[in-house]
């Protein structure tokens, strides 16, 4: 019974092929099923190429014109070169965490490794292209203009201590997310089974509530699935801007 | 014993939620106060409020973090 409503029992990596180091597991054929979708849904909706828009290739050029202005306005032009991988970490993100939201899925997003390379790949592109472009002016990102030298030591330190940060708080706050959202929405849905079980026909009757709720909550996790991959895609043009323009 | 101070710890832990969610409650209610009075310049500050939101966010999640440390790396 406990196995059968354990609400953690969703995040277990399981070898598809192969055992050991070396296995196949579903985290991996989940994130292959991402990008497949992705790929395929591109080479679709781009195919036609049509001056009037249909369906597919409004929703291609709708996501590639919103990545697109948001890294403009944030990064400004020069931050444009980045614009394919922001575009990759964006729809990998979001179609990943949609995929997670069909019943019986594996979320990719709710395993902190996952999520933990991806903001790794985010703050090593900033620091190595940061002193690849500006060598040690880059360090001036740790020293603000305009402040006063005796509290100069705390602000580097503080600022030091921030961007440190930055890997974790990028990767944990799309883990925990992922983590805590599904986790709720397996112990709503754990809740009929248990009155089911417990009542009968009555708890099946009762269980109608909570079942809604779980259906209520499938909408919001539909938002946040969306607003984490935004949120993730901000930040990491917010950060590569500190690389380009480490001054400000 | 020391596994009921890290169960409390953990519960103490997340009290530090409430100061993110004041913190993410107060950018979210300048926001639409700041929207409603001048509508028109609202679409230009959204990427500032989703920043705005992560970062405060963020501190909620440390807290988390803590206590996820609490109770599966201590």
């Amino acid at each position: 019974m406990a196995g059968d409503t354990d609400p953690i029992h969703q995040f277990q990596i399981v070898p598809l092929v192969g055992d050991g180091t070396f296995a196949f597991t579903n985290s991996a054929f989940y994130m292959g099923l991402t990008v497949a979708v992705i790929t395929g849904f591109l080479l679709l909706a781009t195919s036609a190429r049509t001056l009037v828009p249909g369906r597919f290739q409004s929703l291609a050029e709708l996501s590639y014109e919103f990545v697109a202005s948001t890294v403009h306005q944030t990064a400004g032009r020069e931050g444009m070169r980045f614009f394919p991988y922001v575009f990759s970490l964006f729809m990998f993100v979001l179609v990943s965490n949609l995929i997670g939201l069909i019943p019986y899925t594996f979320t990719v997003a709710s395993h902190l490794i996952v999520t933990f390379a991806l903001a790794m790949s985010v703050i090593l592109t900033v620091v190595i292209y940061g002193f690849m472009k500006h060598g040690t002016g880059f360090l001036k990102l740790f020293v603000p203009h305009g402040i006063p030298v005796y509290i100069l030591p705390l602000v580097v330190m503080i600022e030091v201590i921030s961007f440190i940060s930055r890997p974790i708080s990028l990767s944990v706050r799309l883990f925990a997310n992922m983590l805590a959202g599904h986790i709720t929405l397996k112990v709503f849905a754990g809740f009929v089974t248990m009155l089911s079980a417990s009542l009968g026909a009555a708890g099946l009757a009762v269980g109608v509530l909570p079942l809604l709720m779980a259906v209520a909550i499938t909408g919001l996790e539909f938002l946040v699935a969306f607003l984490q991959a935004y949120v993730f895609t901000i930040l990491t043009c917010i950060y590569l801007n500190d690389a380009l323009h480490p001054g400000h | 014993m020391e596994e009921m101070g890290k169960y409390i710890g953990a519960g103490l832990a997340t009290i530090g939620l409430a100061g993110a969610g004041v913190g993410v409650g107060q950018i979210f209610a300048a926001y639409l106060a700041g929207a409603l009075r001048n509508p028109s310049a609202a679409d230009g500050q959204f990427a500032r409020l989703i920043f705005g939101f992560a970062v405060t966010e963020a501190l909620g999640i440390f807290s988390l973090l803590v206590a996820l440390l609490l109770l599966f790396a201590v």
